[in-house]
């Protein structure tokens, strides 16, 4: 079984994607960490708004540029950085404002464009834009050359598959080929398109409001000189998406429902022929020894090995609970080891503390970089 | 033209600011939405919300946005989709699917049936109603008003006594709630102007409508919780009636038998070794989680509400019923 280091040699990129609530932007961090401490240069995105990132790297905060981390943080939780650990916060407005100035053919254009409010909802808050704005800015700093690695921890969306589907939804409307048509100020097109155009203009006009038809009219008009560029770009940043060079990993977590999300979004990996890299599995309950039928057994050793047959009760039921769970997480990582057909997924065990700070992330670490052997050892230790 | 704000006016428009004033139960409420981080049960607390209301008599319908399908699959029962299903007595579950909302909401704007069959076919209207920003969730909310309404707009419709929102999670969870807000700034003429505002008041109309916010006692999702509680007072207008922290363990070990098992824990004896570090692991995660109870306690102004970790492989339908005997 592979570990994180293996899965990444060699690779530019690292997108982990999953479900909210998984642990996403703590394994992201873990990763960046290791292979830093491996001796790249590393660069970590977020785009989560709650700065979780920030919080588990020890940073009061993160901005749109990339920040190198104090090497010496790690260093008192025994990670020796032989390489650089840079991390950032992408800002999607002020990505978005940056990449409109820079396919804008004029001053003049590229206003017009930033300041219609169409154009503010839609780099603010229409669904999509966080996601291509993430990739977009994976883009620019993998062209630009200065890290070994960029590891991306995707926006928290409650479906996995949003992140995968966002840039085209948004590019479908920057497009908006067939509408642009119907929105020339003249609105003479619309005539000549028929009466099911037309009507569906006006039904359309009357149901939102002229004032916002207006300024989709404005916002096409404004972006019309852009699209060809916007295409190009968003053209690169897909092929850099199924480079052999990138590698998506799979976040979930070990209940029934995180891995059927995980199934489905490897399924949809594939489909796309996006590279995908392995699975990690967060908050693992491992058995430590197998008990089965020796239930009554137990409690009477706990209870001579104690001296308290009442609290050796609580040990039993307790461990009973712990087993139980233990059993459900193995038969669901078996589940998600045979759908994926791989032997590549990683398991994090569910600690005792929970993962928010450095310490944290030294744990989670010698189990994504652990060799499998190595990983059992410590965990069969620990259980 | 004929729609939504035909309809008498059910929430009377108030000030839109935000009060934590003692409130009649939580759940005499009409609307309650149910938000917080992914990954914390929001699904599980919405549906046992709901058992609790319909045990209590309450004809009550749990909605999920965005098409999702969790509520169904508590139950273990088929896809509802866009339908009202019943899953228990008084309890319904519907998946409200943005796309099935706004043609629901052209059906009862237009009347003219050969109008409707051309605009649907038509792909600039698909293409602008699924462009323009916000109007999916937009018609979400507006399929909740509907729901809420003892006039239902949609022919034999149920009415429900309370309907329970498992919205969207944290990050988008704030721009759902404030989307009708935007929206009548944006469009500030025609019929969706005024619709959007009495969506607002819906939203703001802390009598009728409650928000209660999910939390897991970890360091992220309290400081989340904390967060959302003071966003949705700010920039929604509106207080949080409930915070719930889920998972809780129970503190099945004092300090000093943890002292004790430590003994055991470090022993020869491989299962009695095992047992006696799960106890400890547990003694462990019991002591930090009310530690992190004690935080979120100290950071939102909301009442918090503690539900049990449930040591069960899958949550399903009994679980959800356990966990609405213990809802506060």
């Amino acid at each position: 079984m592979a570990n994180v280091g293996d899965i990444l040699e060699g690779k530019d990129i690292c997108i982990c994607a999953g479900s909210g609530g998984v642990g996403k932007t703590t394994t992201s961090a873990a990763i960046a960490v290791g292979m830093a401490a491996r001796g790249l240069k590393v660069c970590v995105l977020t785009i989560d708004p709650a700065k979780r990132l920030a919080d588990s790297l020890g940073l009061r905060e993160l901005g749109n540029e990339a920040r190198r981390v104090d090497p010496a943080l790690f260093e008192r939780h025994g990670i020796e950085m032989k390489g650089e650990l840079w991390a950032m916060m992408l800002d999607a407005k002020a990505t978005f404002d940056e990449l409109v100035a820079r396919q804008a053919p004029d001053e003049e254009a590229r206003d017009r464009v930033l300041g219609n409010r169409i154009y503010q909802q839609i780099s603010s808050a229409l669904a999509g834009s966080q996601e291509y704005m993430a990739m977009e800015k994976l883009f620019e700093l993998h062209t630009e050359g200065r890290f070994d690695l960029l590891v991306l921890d995707t926006p928290p969306t409650r479906n996995a598959l949003d992140f995968l589907d966002a840039p085209r939804r948004l590019m479908q409307f920057i497009e908006g080929r067939s509408l642009r048509v119907f929105m020339r100020p003249t609105g003479l097109a619309a005539k000549v398109a028929g009466r099911g155009a037309s009507v569906a203009l006006s039904v359309f006009k009357r149901i939102v409001g002229f004032d916002l038809l207006a300024d989709l009219a404005e916002f096409f008009n404004a972006f019309s000189g852009m699209v060809d560029g916007f295409q190009a770009r968003a053209k690169r940043v897909n092929g850099l998406l199924a480079d052999e060079r990138t590698c998506f990993l799979v976040v979930c977590g070990p209940q029934g429902e995180p891995v059927d999300e995980a199934v489905y979004f490897h399924r949809k990996l594939v489909e796309a022929k996006l590279p995908f890299g392995g699975v990690i599995v967060n908050k693992v309950h491992y058995p430590a020894e197998r008990l089965r039928g020796d239930g009554d057994d137990l409690v009477t050793k706990l209870a001579e090995s104690l001296g308290d047959a009442e609290l050796a009760g609580r040990v039993a039921e307790n461990f009973a609970d712990y087993q139980a769970l233990a059993e459900r997480d193995a038969k669901n990582i078996e589940r998600l080891a045979a759908e994926l057909r791989t032997r590549g997924v990683i398991r994090v065990p569910y600690l005792d503390e929970d993962v928010h700070d450095l310490a944290g992330l030294a744990e989670i670490n010698r189990y994504l970089f652990a060799s499998s052997e190595e990983r059992e050892a410590i965990a069969a230790g620990r259980a | 033209m004929r729609g939504y704000s035909h309809a008498p006016p059910l929430f009377l428009p108030r000030p839109e600011i935000a009060r934590n004033q003692p409130l009649t139960d939580f759940l005499d409420k009409r609307v309650v939405f149910v938000t917080g981080k992914g990954g914390v049960g929001k699904t599980t607390v919405a549906v046992a919300l709901g058992l609790r209301a319909a045990a209590e008599g309450k004809r009550t319908i749990v909605c999920e946005v965005a098409a999702q399908e969790n509520a169904s699959r508590i139950f273990d029962h088929a896809e509802v989709g866009f339908h009202e299903v019943e899953m228990a007595e008084n309890l319904w579950s519907i998946s409200i699917d943005p796309d099935e909302s706004m043609r629901e909401y052209v059906l009862l704007q237009l009347k003219v049936r050969a109008m409707r069959d051309m605009l649907f076919r038509s792909r600039i209207f698909n293409y602008l109603a699924a462009a323009t920003p916000g109007l999916k969730e937009l018609v979400t909310i507006g399929k909740i008003w509907e729901l809420a309404q003892l006039d239902r707009k949609v022919r034999s419709g149920r009415k429900y006594d309370l309907v329970i929102v498992d919205a969207p999670a944290t990050g988008h969870g704030i721009g759902f709630l404030q989307t009708p807000r935007t929206f009548a700034a944006i469009a500030r003429v025609g019929p969706i102007h005024s619709q959007a505002q009495q969506l607002d008041r819906l939203i703001t109309d802390q009598e009728h409508t409650g928000v209660a916010i999910v939390a897991l006692p970890e360091e992220m999702p309290v400081n989340e919780s904390a967060a959302l509680e003071h966003d949705l007072r700010t920039e929604v207008g509106v207080a949080v009636d409930r915070v719930y922290m889920n998972g809780l363990y129970p503190e099945r070990f004092s300090s000093e038998e943890a002292e004790r098992l430590a003994g055991v824990a470090g022993g020869e004896n491989g299962s009695l070794r095992a047992a006696a570090r799960a106890a400890l692991s547990e003694h462990h995660r019991a002591r930090s989680q009310r530690a992190q109870l004690a935080r979120l306690r100290r950071r939102v102004e909301a009442p918090v509400r503690t539900l049990p970790f449930l040591f069960e492989p899958e949550l399903g339908a009994e679980a959800a019923r356990r966990l609405a005997g213990r809802l506060g």
